[in-house]
């Protein structure tokens, strides 16, 4: 119970966070992407403010031998870098620039603007579903 | 307001990203787990066999349009500009989703988590998923898509 509400804390924070900085608005994250346009360095701040905190959770997270709420630490490695890694990332620009949406931010749109981000909520499962499929 | 990028919003691009900074490191030390939006999402809804208990996962995904609807009505609304027609949300969903699944992450993984974890996996997949977005809306630009 605790678990999830902390999830639930951390969804929600991670939500309102997306929609104070103007990511929630796919014209503006499309905005920083489009380098030959009337460029919006918005999202370059976001990212900034969002390493700081999570840079420190970083340092305390070497410290400490399990967090504060499970029993232990569930991380992916950070070494491998290999043809999956980089073909998944280029597809992932492409429907990111095309959109101007991540999964993040297309679902915190749910609630603000829920036709349209339904619409790309349910291409994103389709596209995860098609990997699963096919993988 | 920054001069040069008159439609810029620094402040609140950076308070909002603290926020988010926050509720990653939340999940970090408070759940020992990664803040990835992608793999979380295709946990909640069983795509994903593996990762967060789903139960945890799905209180995750089910807090961001919360939080995005309270923040929403707390400051009087958000503006939101959607491409005006369906076709670029369902192209560059799939792509999305197949791609963040293939390659194990997106913006807030592999870019919020995973940089600041210096993690070299991740910061070659933001440095990838960055250029292959550049490229893909000056594509568009020049082909009056924008």
């Amino acid at each position: 119970m605790k678990q999830l509400l902390v999830a639930l804390f951390a969804g929600a924070l991670f939500g309102a966070g997306l929609a104070f900085s103007g990511m929630a608005d796919p014209a503006r994250v499309q905005g920083f992407l489009d380098l030959f346009g009337p460029w919006d360095p918005t999202l370059a701040f976001v990212m900034g403010g969002a390493m700081i905190p999570m840079a420190l959770a970083w340092l305390v997270q070497r410290r400490i031998d399990r967090p504060f709420a499970d029993a232990h630490f569930s991380l992916p490695g950070t070494s491998l870098i290999d043809r999956k890694l980089v073909i998944g990332a280029v597809l992932f620009g492409t429907g990111w620039g095309i959109s101007g949406l991540c999964p993040g931010p297309g679902l915190a749109d749910l609630a603000i603007n829920p036709l349209p981000a339904l619409a790309f909520v349910i291409a994103l499962l389709a596209g995860m579903i098609v990997h699963r499929v096919t993988s | 307001m920054l001069t040069a990028f008159p439609h810029a919003m620094p402040l609140q691009g950076l308070i909002g990203g603290l926020m988010i900074g926050v509720a990653a490191a939340l999940m970090l030390l408070g759940l020992g787990r990664i803040a990835g939006v992608s793999g979380l999402a295709a946990r909640a809804t069983g795509i994903a066999d593996s990762g967060a208990p789903r139960a945890m996962a799905a209180a995750f995904v089910i807090g961001l349009p919360l939080g995005a609807l309270l923040l929403s009505a707390l400051i009087g609304g958000v503006e939101t500009r959607f491409p005006p027609s369906v076709i670029p949300l369902l192209v560059g969903g799939l792509l999305v989703g197949y791609g963040t699944r293939l390659g194990s992450g997106c913006t807030s993984g592999h870019g919020v988590c995973g940089m600041s974890r210096l993690s070299p996996r991740s910061l070659v997949a933001t440095a990838i998923f960055m250029a292959s977005g550049f490229v893909t809306v000056a594509l568009m630009r020049a082909g009056g898509l924008l």
